[in-house]
């Protein structure tokens, strides 16, 4: 089974981006689980979300707290919220920042980076103040680790994303085709 | 057919839609909402041919349901917590009125203080009210014991109204993927509802009425009685039925999972039992006679299965998302009181655990079986009722 833990802000979109997720894997044969922790969020908070995916049914039902990988929506969450809690040995740790990874301290493991701000901002998406960067940051996830295709997103994008589809895909493939990788 | 990816709120409306329900009436509470947000989509945008009735509380989205039904429509609604211990009056008037009703209830907290996660208080304590009671453990189930438990409940034998529950968010709020069958397969499992007598102003007759202590009260109430026990063999028929057509069942009324020769068996409703399966094959993979009987049924109480379990079994955990304050979880009192009758009854325990959403994890159930096994070397009970994980300072 593969665990994915999302840290965002209320309206950044990170229980969609769950869903999406799910969603793609799904496209590709997997069974998921997606889901929020737990409602009553309130727009800027910290919002945390899972994905869950497996050869083999998904039957487990608590949170994750041993995740092989970790999205971060918010760069600021990285002062509020100990992203990395419990994040599996190789984990990798996808951060939405304007920064390269090794611009990025006091995280231990695998970084890479995207700025999915400026992404979703070109697109349209959310305000400039309030960017919706969801599906941009699933894109850059797509190629940093290859868990699920870029086409299956997109598709799932296409299909499932509450509003502007197009504009939502073409976030992901930029994302996708951007994020920066860095080392240990 | 077709699969997607949904919630189990979602799944919910998506069994009201293919079981055609006609009329839906209900008020907003999370984590329910969604159910029927999703409904009044179905119903505006013509995909579904429903009336459906705003109400200003669930007392009132319950007395429509029993009208409607009355009519001989056939009737869905949707509540959690709150809302569903604010229609309890009105639960007890659906089986008395004889009106297969169906609802969805999220299982939520009950305040204070205010919770809105995972809980089984709400619907456990409606255990009299006359209601079939079905504890689904995943998005599939819900779908599926909507179509079926229509089918049970309008059936002339029983003519009793269910529910059926979700946990808050491990299913409301949870995408998992379901098969949504097709509506013309649907439609050939289930006819329409046709009540023996109904409101019908050209064949009219008295509903409803008064009887003296002496007239026919208590003999109404042993006809409901005797139509809850027929519910039994009506729920394990239709899900034979709903086999042979949708290649799934759910395991009837209590749904065991390698308790064939299991020494240890860990009894639990909802969506931890998913949970405890995973575990259960760790334990058997070590070569640990565990297995789990999930309550899927809790009224009618599956005596008979909780009998046949006990045969063969040293030590039952009974896990309960509720407390009865005096004694016990309800599902540890009537799995007791369903064995005091037979002889060579296993060690039986109260695991109380995940109140309030408390999460049970893998470990939460590692650490009940475990305690379970060590009362079956001992041969004996450290103690009778046990609260799991409580925080420290917690007492």
């Amino acid at each position: 089974m593969i665990e994915i833990r999302f840290h965002g802000r209320g309206g950044q979109g990170a229980v969609v981006a769950s869903n999406l997720l799910a969603m793609a894997a799904f496209r590709e044969g997997k069974d998921v689980q997606a889901f929020p922790y737990f409602g009553v969020e309130r727009r800027g908070a910290p919002v945390t979300a899972f994905t869950k995916l497996d050869d083999k049914p998904v039957r487990i039902k608590s949170q994750i707290y041993e995740p092989d990988h970790v999205i971060v929506m918010d760069a600021s969450l990285l002062k509020a919220v100990d992203v990395t809690q419990g994040l599996k040995a190789g984990g990798l740790v996808l951060i939405n920042t304007d920064k390269k990874p090794q611009e990025v301290h006091g995280i231990k493991g695998k970084i890479a980076t995207v700025d999915a701000t400026a992404i979703a901002v070109k697109h349209g998406l959310g305000s400039r103040e309030a960017p919706i960067v969801n599906t941009a940051i699933l894109g850059a996830f797509a190629k940093a680790t290859g868990i699920v295709k870029i086409e299956s997103l997109v598709e799932s994008i296409l299909d499932s994303a509450p509003a502007k589809k197009d504009e939502n895909a073409e976030a992901a493939k930029e994302a996708y085709e951007s994020v920066l990788m860095g080392g240990e | 057919m077709v699969k997607k990816v949904i919630t189990g709120n979602y799944a919910s409306s998506y069994g009201a839609k293919l079981a055609r329900a006609q009329v839906i009436a209900a008020y907003p509470i999370t984590p329910q909402t969604s159910v029927v947000e999703k409904i009044a989509e179905f119903v505006a945008s013509g995909e579904m041919e429903a009336q459906y009735i705003k109400v200003e509380s669930e007392h009132s989205a319950m007395a429509a349901c029993i009208t409607a039904s009355q009519t001989g429509a056939r009737t869905f609604t949707a509540t959690s917590a709150h809302g569903l211990t604010l229609m309890h009056e009105m639960l007890i008037w659906a089986s008395g009125a004889r009106t297969p009703v169906l609802m969805t209830n999220v299982n939520r907290a009950m305040a204070p203080p205010w919770s809105v996660w995972a809980d089984h208080l709400d619907s456990v304590a409606q255990r009299d009210t006359g209601w079939i009671q079905y504890y689904c453990e995943s998005n599939q189930e819900v779908l599926d014991t909507i179509i079926t438990a229509y089918k049970v409940g309008e059936s002339r034998d029983v003519l009793l109204p269910s529910f059926l529950t979700l946990d808050a968010f491990y299913l409301s709020h949870t995408y998992e993927t379901v098969d949504i069958p097709d509506q013309d397969e649907v439609d050939k499992f289930l006819p329409s509802f046709d009540p023996p007598y109904k409101f019908d102003v050209e064949d009219p007759h008295l509903f409803g009425s008064l009887s003296f202590p002496h007239q026919f009260y208590m003999e109404w109430r042993y006809q409901i009685s005797l139509s809850m026990e027929k519910a039994r063999e009506k729920i394990l028929e239709t899900e034979a039925e709903f086999k042979k057509i949708f290649g799934r069942s759910h395991g009837g009324l209590l749904d065991t999972y390698r308790c064939d020769d299991a020494e240890v068996v860990l009894i639990a409703a909802g969506t931890m039992a998913s949970t405890i399966r995973e575990v259960v094959d760790w334990y058997r993979d070590k070569g640990v006679k565990v297995g789990l009987a999930r309550l899927r049924v809790f009224r009618p109480f599956p005596v008979k299965e909780v009998r046949e379990l006990a045969e063969s079994v040293d030590v039952i955990g009974v896990l309960d998302r509720s407390y009865s304050f005096g004694y016990g979880g309800a599902f540890f009192a009537e799995t007791a009181g369903a064995l005091y009758n037979v002889p060579d009854k296993p060690l039986i325990k109260n695991y109380v655990v995940g109140i309030g959403g408390r999460d049970v994890t893998p470990d939460t159930v590692s650490g009940i079986l475990n305690n379970a096994i060590s009362l079956k070397d001992k041969g004996e009970l450290d103690q009778e009722i046990e609260w799991i994980e409580l925080k420290e300072g917690g007492d």
